[in-house]
């Protein structure tokens, strides 16, 4: 492998990272503040994807800022299904044990799958790029690198600065730190925990929705979309460290290096490198990279 | 007698007075088991409205029986798949299984048939050792194997005159048997096969490939995906700027049922498939008018396959007077006949695949247009089979 090919997959590795980085970083919010194992988590990312090839026709009416408005809504309509979701479900499960949670959740899988395929049907649906992110460029001579991949790489940059913002500077952030490490302290101190808890929830299905947003028009829109990611996320979750949105950015990274790197020098071994990584990482460190704190 | 016991016996006597004449023979009973639900529900639909239109032609009777179905969706699920094909052997007692897109799903159909000897004709999937290794008489497979659409394209690539070229598929069965047909066709046409690429099923995160794909400067790329992972391989090989530098060669599957999400990013890609839009076949042509006016949309090539799969059924029974249990009398008819099929007539092979002509497609706006033969009456090897 020469250079330019080399560093065009460390591109292609950092690129894939951050976006696993988008998708799993609302499933490590959820479950490290509120403990609830969110496997619907791919569902969302799939309702998001759905959302963008709903949305995309009527806001590609505006030019240029069309894309990011539609981006907006979609978060706004997120955050309102998830604030509805936590009402209605997952408010009951604090107090119960995990198996419950699985339960619920996994009803909630079906559920999803079953009304995408009442109303947007069961075929593949593609959808457009927006003119202004639709170009290519030329890496070297070797091959073009579409613009829009860069796009969202931005996007998830500025997503895990502004969480990183959030959580480390922000009043909000410091309940979310001091509600993963010790949830019953925190609501002796007399902070309403119901409303947090409803937040975070909202903000993890917006994350995720957000993910199937950015990646449909590249990945396109297909039933079953959103259990491929589930895993590879708990796999990123899991590495990072429980409720660490800093591991889970580290981890993200980890694993779309070794997925990139291993289908290229060990294809035979592909699909199992990133578990090999995952046990390896908690032979080393069973609590994941980075420790919720 | 008292009055109740009266009144019972009159109701049992207008009760069997009432009841029609029986019917020379009982309803030849007609199991589907297809995807009824998940990534393939849209294919399952299709197979299904394909067999009963064939049927409804034929006034509803095959081998002078009258048809009843009973479903089962599979899910596409290899894990429930034996547990699905014993209900309707065991439970509903079918004469016939008609089933099914998934090659595992089939493959478990396929043992359980050759096992109990239940008639199973499979309408789509392309698992070599169906009409392989697990050959049997009463298995039939009225679509195609996986080995042939590959086998044509290796054909087309040589003849165009590319020397060396990658493969890229995902790393099971289907992709594995087309790959090996490409490989098999195209090295014996004098090409080299310089790298063979694959990630794991059903992985979509095609760009470290694309990267060594371009790094590697083949004269073309032969692929096969489907579904999701179609749509998306070949919208990512266009952004990469690869479509206009190496041709990409295809199974069918790249571009069936998939344009309209893979829009200007698919136009003129070639691929091969025993089916296509603007075949010049006059049944075809019926074939479309009738399918439109029955369910009102175009059908495509799953709908034709369970067409096939219902007249493979038809010749079958008519030529045992419709007893299921003549086995070997229902598999001589088969293999003798032509089925005059809307993809063009084949015939069925020792090891019951079709023998057909693989058409070489281009895509042109929303169509799979049929540009010439790739490869005439092409039959499977069928290697393995012994019966």
């Amino acid at each position: 492998m020469d250079v330019a090919t080399f560093l065009v997959q460390c591109l292609n590795a950092l690129q894939y990272g951050l976006l696993l980085f988008l998708v799993a970083s609302g499933l490590t919010l959820i479950f490290g503040v509120m403990g609830v194992i969110n496997l619907a988590h791919g569902s969302f990312y799939m309702v998001g994807a759905y959302m963008a090839y709903a949305l995309a026709p009527a806001f590609a009416q505006v030019p240029g800022i069309g894309f990011v408005a539609m981006l907006a809504a979609g978060v706004g309509l997120a955050l309102m299904l998830g604030w509805a979701l936590e009402w209605a479900f997952v408010s009951f499960l604090y107090d119960r044990d995990h198996l419950q949670q699985v339960l619920m959740t996994y009803g909630l899988i079906l559920v999803f799958e079953e009304l995408r395929s009442l109303v947007a049907g069961n075929d593949v649906h593609g959808v457009a790029i927006p003119g202004w992110l639709a170009g290519s460029v030329r890496l070297g001579s070797l091959m073009d690198y579409p613009v829009y991949r860069l796009f969202i790489s931005g996007v998830c940059v500025l997503v895990a600065l502004g969480l990183y913002a959030v959580i480390a500077r922000t009043r909000l952030g410091m309940m979310v730190r001091a509600g993963a490490a010790n949830r019953e302290m925190v609501t002796a101190l007399g902070i309403d925990v119901k409303r947090l808890f409803r937040a975070m929830f909202a903000a993890g299905v917006a994350l995720a929705v957000l993910a199937g947003m950015l990646a449909a028009p590249v990945s396109s829109v297909y039933p079953g979309m959103g259990n491929q990611v589930l895993i590879i996320c708990f796999v990123v979750v899991v590495i990072g460290g429980i409720g660490s949105i800093r591991g889970a950015f580290a981890a993200a990274l980890l694993v779309g290096a070794v997925d990139t790197f291993g289908k290229v020098f060990f294809p035979q071994a592909a699909g199992v490198l990133v578990y090999v990584l995952m046990a390896l990482v908690l032979l080393w460190r069973p609590e994941g990279l980075f420790r919720a704190a | 007698m008292n009055r109740q016991s009266t009144i019972a016996v009159l109701a049992a006597a207008a009760l069997l007075l009432s009841m029609p004449a029986p019917a020379q023979a009982p309803k030849l009973k007609v199991g589907f088991m297809l995807p009824y639900s998940g990534t393939y529900a849209a294919l399952g639909e299709a197979i299904e409205k394909g067999f009963r239109l064939y049927l409804a032609e034929q006034g509803g009777r095959v081998g002078g029986r009258e048809v009843e179905f009973v479903k089962v969706d599979d899910e596409s699920d290899p894990a429930k798949a034996t547990d699905n094909v014993n209900k309707l052997v065991k439970r509903d007692n079918v004469d016939v299984i008609v089933g099914t897109v998934h090659s595992g799903v089939a493959m478990a159909m396929a043992k359980v048939a050759k096992d109990t000897g239940t008639l199973l004709i499979i309408p789509n999937a392309g698992a070599g050792a169906a009409t392989g290794a697990m050959c049997a008489e009463n298995i039939f497979r009225s679509s195609f194997s996986n080995w042939q659409p590959g086998y044509a394209m290796g054909e087309v690539a040589a003849q165009r005159g590319a020397r060396k070229v990658v493969t890229i598929t995902w790393k099971y069965a289907a992709g594995d048997e087309s790959v090996g047909g490409f490989k098999e066709a195209f090295e014996k046409g004098g090409g080299q096969v310089v790298k063979e690429l694959s990630l794991p099923f059903p992985n979509v995160e095609f760009q470290p490939l694309l990267t060594e794909i371009a790094s590697l400067k083949p004269d073309a790329v032969y692929t096969f995906f489907a579904g999701g992972g179609a749509v998306k391989f070949v919208k990512d090989y266009a952004a990469a700027g690869l479509k206009d530098k190496i041709p990409l060669y295809g199974a069918g599957f790249l571009t069936d049922g998939t344009l309209e999400a893979q829009g200007a990013d698919a136009q003129g890609l070639l691929t091969t498939l025993h089916y296509g839009d603007g075949l010049d076949v006059p049944k075809d042509k019926a074939f479309r008018a009738a399918y439109a006016k029955a369910y009102g949309a175009q059908p495509d090539v799953y709908a034709v396959q369970g067409y096939d799969a219902a007249q493979m059924l038809a010749i079958g029974l008519n030529a045992a007077k419709g007893d299921v249990s003549r086995k070997a009398e229902i598999a001589r008819a088969i293999v003798a006949a032509k089925i005059d099929s809307p993809r063009g007539a084949f015939s069925v092979s020792a090891s019951h695949n079709p023998v057909q002509d693989m058409y070489l497609r281009q895509v042109v706006g929303k169509d799979n247009k049929v540009i010439a033969v790739a490869s005439h009456a092409l039959a499977d090897p069928g290697r393995g089979c012994r019966m």
